[in-house]
């Protein structure tokens, strides 16, 4: 079954930022030509590996937790309507108010509107992916409303003009000398004399942001967890940025994806042990705050709660794909792969990087169709080594669902490619063995061009150059398999049937 | 149709006629049987780890210990309504429900917690009367927070199992911190810039 086939819509084109406007190839060629960029992410992504390394080692049961949180996942996907149905009921008796929207264009018009409904022309924002997703700052901008990025990082990338490139970290990108520098540039009346010493830097965003969150009324977040059961929310966080705006403003809206719920309170139990060791790499996160609707004399007498659903069914329906639903946003995938590492956020195009970007952003968008950008190259961005789903605290696995969906995109072509044709003629090749000892001898020519090297040299005309360019062709072997096998095979049997020999 | 019937239905049609039932096996562990004096011994080992200072001190000592660790804090103390008399240093102010922003005149405060979680060095106010409500952990720049031995479990699961999910729950371990320049994690950011715990044991 697929999306398609439901007609169930994937994300709106024209909103939002899942989708990149060039494929990810192009956008990867001119990252991996900055040195620069090279230089801060191969530093911070080895920093990081080292220390979730080192947390998970100390937890004897961490498969145990590992294999708990994949199937609280899955159950909460098997019956996903009936526990949406349980928040919203627990979240309404507790004096929140639940929206649904569905899509980004929905979600932005929901908030914009409550913003508006108090009077508020800026809001304070704690970093929030499906807010990201949607586009809210921009569309709350266009409706003449401020929004306020107060995590460290998202701050940095609000005040360069720059786009996230990391799901953790979104200024990963960026080293300290240039985080000083948009410091020195953008925030009114800092010290002169800042140093780019981290410590100094995460002053300057205290001083910036001390006086925003003690006039802010209104503050968007996102959310970890939802608790069905009791309509408890979860952010988890390290600066205190969160605890600022989920409790000194008068209103709080809280942006959440429909997947993001788990069924009972005692889940959590899993989740809080496996995402703060994944993600940050420590035993457990400055702060997390959980709260259940309105409570009075303590926080927000306010609280909205949007779910939005963006093409989450869209995923949802696709029963391979829908493991990509099942992410607790650690980001631990990227830290990984060997193709983040180089090539950093950016090229993905999407709020969502790294191998879970990869599954995730172009199964939101939907993989055809001439709106889709860049999406349909994601899938073929990974080198399938699998370290994604050795880290995946909830196991998904994301090379099954890329190879899953370069099939769906395969398949989906009105005409074949080259490549396509190239399998083709290899798939009818491998099937006759006349024809394939034919194209095997044909091989062996190459050993004249190879001159006794290991590879050929990066030489086949076009379009088979598209595949050389970037992959090394070993030199055929003097002997295929095959004749080896015949031969070894004939002498073996006349030692051991002598009175068929000569 | 509605948003909400609209996404309802797309569920349904997205999982079809047949829903699997899913098992959850929870094999991790749920309970710690490590004796109290080594739980307290992690704790501490944790809490230092992430730069808190940890005092620990007999039950009829807090007040003096309390006292002694606010002695270099220059500025006033504010406490939480339900924070034992014994334990309130001279001149510290209840918090008698001002506007959260005005917490902001403190230098400090003074709560205790509901739970303490050992193998994570965390710490859990509950917003009861003894842990105050959230501003007021939040806003001044030290925080000193009393834990008693027998607040004190082993792992996650045990201390989430002595909460009640429908309170304002405010999950601490280590002061604010940040790890957003280079991955590097430096400590102080916008939460209180130093944790002092006092650990009461006999």
């Amino acid at each position: 079954m697929t999306a398609v086939f439901l007609g169930i819509p994937t994300a709106p084109a024209g909103v939002g930022n899942l989708r990149g406007d060039r494929p990810f190839p192009d956008a990867a060629r001119d990252a991996l030509r900055d040195g620069q960029l090279r230089a801060n992410l191969g530093h911070a992504t080895t920093t990081i590996r080292g220390k979730r390394a080192g947390v998970v080692a100390e937890v004897p049961d961490w498969a145990e937790l590992r294999e708990a949180g994949r199937a609280i996942k899955a159950a909460t996907m098997a019956r996903l309507d009936e526990h949406l149905e349980e928040l919203e009921r627990q979240v309404t008796a507790r004096g929140g108010t639940v929206h649904w929207a569905r899509d980004a264009a929905e979600a932005n018009r929901i908030v914009t509107e409550l913003v508006q409904a108090t009077g508020a022309d800026e809001v304070v924002k704690v970093k929030s992916m499906a807010t990201q997703e949607i586009g809210l700052n921009e569309a709350l901008e266009a409706a003449g409303i401020a929004a306020l990025e107060t995590d460290l990082a998202e701050l940095i990338v609000q005040l360069g003009d720059d786009k996230p490139s990391h799901i953790l970290v979104p200024a990963i990108h960026k080293n300290r000398a240039e985080i000083r520098e948009i410091f020195a540039c953008t925030i009114p009346g800092v010290d002169p004399e800042l140093t780019d010493d981290p410590r100094r830097l995460a002053m300057a965003a205290r001083e910036h942001l001390r006086e925003r969150f003690l006039r802010a009324r209104v503050a968007v977040s996102g959310a970890n967890f939802a608790v069905a059961e009791t309509g408890t929310l979860a952010v988890v966080e390290s600066e205190g940025n969160g605890r600022m705006c989920l409790t000194l403003p008068q209103t709080l809206i809280t942006v959440m994806g429909i997947e993001k719920l788990v069924p009972t309170w005692r889940d959590l139990e899993v989740f809080l042990q496996l995402l703060p060791r994944s993600s940050t790499g420590e035993r457990m996160n400055p702060y997390t705050s959980l709260w259940a609707g309105v409570t009075p004399g303590d926080g927000p007498q306010e609280f909205h709660l949007v779910l939005l659903d963006n093409g989450r069914t869209a995923v949802l329906a696709d029963e391979v794909g829908r493991e990509a639903l099942h992410c607790i946003r650690c980001s631990a995938c990227l830290n990984v792969c060997p193709v983040y590492e180089r090539t950093g956020g950016h090229a993905y195009g999407s709020v969502y990087p790294g191998p879970i970007g990869a599954v995730l952003s172009p199964q939101l968008t939907g993989l055809s169709g001439g709106t889709a950008g860049n999406s349909a190259s994601l899938p073929f961005a990974s080198t399938l080594c699998g370290a994604c789903y050795d880290v995946c605290p909830v196991a998904i696995d994301i090379p099954s669902i890329l190879v899953h969906l370069r099939a769906e995109h395969v398949e989906a072509q009105e005409r074949p490619g080259a490549e396509a044709l190239a399998f083709r003629g290899l798939a009818r090749a491998m099937s006759h063995p006349r024809l394939w000892r034919l194209a095997q001898r044909a091989a062996g020519l190459g050993r004249f061009l190879a001159r006794g090297r290991p590879t050929l040299p990066a030489a086949l005309p076009p379009p088979a150059s598209a595949w050389t360019r970037t992959r090394d062709l070993p030199t055929p072997p003097r002997e295929t398999f095959t004749q080896a096998w015949a031969r070894e095979h004939s002498r073996a049997s006349s030692r051991a049937r002598p009175e068929h020999g000569a | 149709m509605s948003a909400r019937d609209e996404v309802l239905g797309r569920i349904r049609s997205a999982l079809g006629a047949e829903l699997p039932a899913v098992e959850v096996r929870r094999d991790y562990r749920t309970t710690d049987d490590r004796p109290l004096p080594e739980l307290l011994d992690v704790l501490t080992d944790r809490l230092e780890d992430y730069r808190a200072s940890v005092l620990r001190c007999a039950p009829d000592a807090v007040g003096a210990t309390v006292a002694a660790a606010l002695s270099s804090v220059p500025g006033d103390v504010v406490v939480a309504p339900g924070v034992p008399a014994a334990w309130r240093p001279d001149g510290a102010v209840e918090d008698d429900g001002r506007p959260a922003v005005d917490l902001t005149a403190f230098a400090a405060t003074l709560t205790g917690v509901t739970v303490a979680v050992a193998e994570t060095g965390t710490l859990v106010l509950d917003a009861s009367p003894a842990c105050g409500r959230r501003a007021l952990s939040l806003l001044p720049d030290c925080l000193v927070c009393v834990v008693t031995a027998d607040q004190v479990v082993g792992g996650v699961p045990e201390g989430l199992a002595r909460l009640d999910p429908l309170r304002p729950l405010t999950m601490i371990s280590g002061p604010s911190a940040t790890s957003d320049i280079e991955l590097q994690r430096v400590e102080g950011v916008h939460g209180p810039r130093t944790l002092l715990v006092v650990l009461v044991s006999d």
